[in-house]
């Protein structure tokens, strides 16, 4: 084989088993769920394949599915801007503090490395009947009982956001951090104000990393299934945990493959939508 | 002298890193409580919850579980991801973007749909929920953090050190071996303690894929919480938050040192 030959070969030698797996366990499990989802449970308990519509008309057309579909939306876009409102001026302060931005960065990415459900299940020791900050309360005298504070919307959305925090603040400093800071400078030498120069220089050109990390918070968010769980009552369920209900509880699989499918159309034309305007190359340079 | 502004954005900062350490101090405050309750108010302090961890055995099976389960993770996973990683740094690979993009798939995709997609096709296939199918989706998961994290460490080494070695008379066998796979270590070792921590966390995948009676740390974490938080739930927290968080540290303290000592 000459040089060319084997040179061109070689990449896909090294590519094909990473190629392989996610082919195997990722794709093809799609493209069977697709056609799963038009298979049929009978009430014996087999499913029986064919081509019915039955499980997408349930899926579609039941007004409980598409509340819970928009609810789980609106939870996840509240997420994401408190995420963008919290987190982007955190990242500006670490892209230009004048200390050791490593050590501010890897400080806040330190809840990051600590497990989903001990960061979630933490909140029940500060906001529970008996957690920190009712303790605080009724000993400063505030309060005489213990508030109920727990297992609702508000507390699911408080969970989300200490989990997906870390991905906004990530991504937005890894574009302030980027910027040419001559620019700023150039904008005050012309007479703007610092205010003006941030709102008209700095910030535009930090919106690929905004739009990079509120992506990654509205993805993983609305595809949370322990949170709500959690951290929720029983009437806050999201909906993902529609899906786990009618795979492992229900054993229904066919309805299963279709929610499934239908929550990966909804937030897989997001990525298309973000792909097409801004491109990947800003997501894999925020994760990595 | 910075402004008002400034000092405004650093308050603001403070208080993000209050909010995101809040709960956690919290968790490991609470672990060291004497009090039989897993709440406040705090009656002592004790080590009494990390004793009765030890004597839990089914805490101690899903430890083992994680620990096993997290290792073959990043073994297999890291092995995927440096082999992916050399070819798309490497190489000029045609349709690189759609080669990323599909390699990175797994972290688009909700992990809920990539878990019920896994567990139908494989028991379409007669394979059931076993370890074995834990592992894979375990790999499938966590190898796209392995193939960024790889990646941006391997842009920064020069290819021209492999070629000198070449041009000397080593065979491409010896240079990648003596010479690229030493420099490559730091990004391997990152990679692979990433894998091990995302998979040791994993809760969600893991509720779909897991056979009966096996339970993985967060899987019987979750399981005990349809009780009560028990001060022996924060005692394992603490101790997850020190292996999550201590091997990352170690990690990178390791590499720091490597790469001290080769000079670079």
């Amino acid at each position: 084989m000459s040089i060319e030959a084997r040179e061109r070969r070689q990449p896909w030698v090294l590519l094909s088993p990473a190629l392989v797996t996610v082919t195997l366990l990722l794709f093809v499990p799609l493209l069977f769920i697709v056609v799963y989802s038009f298979w049929l449970r009978t009430a014996t308990g087999a499913d029986q394949a064919g081509f019915f519509l039955d499980n997408w008309q349930k899926a579609l057309g039941d007004q409980f599915y598409r509340d819970i579909l928009f609810s789980t939306l609106r939870i996840a876009a509240i997420t994401t801007v408190i995420c963008a409102l919290m987190g982007y001026p955190a990242a500006y302060f670490i892209a230009r503090s004048e200390g050791n931005k490593g050590l501010l960065l890897l400080m806040l990415m330190l809840p990051f490395w600590i497990s989903y459900i001990i960061r979630t299940m933490s909140w029940i020791s500060i906001l529970g009947v008996s957690g920190a900050l009712n303790s605080a309360l009724l000993w400063l005298g505030v309060i005489s009982e213990p508030m109920q504070m727990l297992y609702n919307e508000t507390t699911v959305i408080l969970g989300l956001v200490h989990y997906l925090l870390p991905f906004m603040v990530l991504n937005v400093f890894v574009s302030l951090d980027g910027l040419d800071r001559n620019l700023e400078d150039a904008a005050n030498s012309l007479g703007a104000t610092k205010w003006q120069s941030f709102v008209n220089v700095t910030l535009p050109l930090s919106l690929p990393g905004l739009a990079a990390g509120g992506l990654l918070c509205f993805v993983l968010g609305a595809g949370t299934y322990i949170t709500p769980v959690i951290l929720g009552g029983p009437r806050d369920a999201m909906f993902a945990n529609l899906v786990f209900e009618a795979i492992i509880t229900q054993l229904n699989w066919p309805l299963g493959s279709a929610l499934s499918l239908m929550l990966l159309v909804v937030l897989g034309a997001l990525v298309m939508i973000y792909n097409r305007y801004l491109g990947m190359a800003q997501l894999i340079k925020g994760l990595g | 002298m910075r402004g008002l502004g400034w000092q405004a954005i650093r308050l603001w900062a403070i208080l993000v890193y209050g909010f995101m350490f809040l709960p956690i101090a919290v968790v490991v405050l609470l672990s060291f409580n004497a009090s039989q309750f897993g709440s406040f108010p705090m009656t002592g302090l004790s080590f009494r919850w990390f004793a009765k961890l030890a004597e839990n055995d089914a805490i101690i099976r899903a430890l083992q579980t994680s620990m096993v389960l997290g290792v073959l993770t990043a073994i297999i996973s890291t092995t995927l991801g440096v082999l992916a990683s050399l070819a798309l740094v490497r190489y000029r690979v045609p349709g690189s973007n759609l080669v990323s993009t599909v390699l990175i798939a797994p972290i688009l995709v909700p992990e809920v749909v990539l878990a019920v997609a896994l567990l139908l096709f494989l028991n379409f296939l007669n394979i059931n929920k076993s370890f074995t199918l834990l592992l894979m989706g375990h790999v499938t998961f966590t190898l796209p953090f392995v193939i960024l994290v790889v990646q941006a460490r391997l842009v920064s080494i020069k290819r021209d050190v492999e070629e000198a070695a070449m041009s000397l008379g080593a065979s491409p066998r010896q240079a990648f071996f003596q010479i690229t796979l030493p420099l490559l270590m730091p990004a391997v070792l990152a990679g692979g303690l990433f894998a091990f921590t995302i998979s040791f966390d994993d809760i969600t995948g893991t509720l779909f894929w897991k056979p009966g009676g096996v339970e993985t740390v967060p899987t019987q974490i979750f399981a005990m919480l349809r009780n009560s938080i028990s001060p022996e739930i924060n005692a394992l927290g603490t101790l997850m938050i020190v292996i999550t968080v201590g091997l990352p540290l170690l990690g990178v303290a390791i590499a720091r040192k490597i790469s001290k000592k080769s000079g670079t």
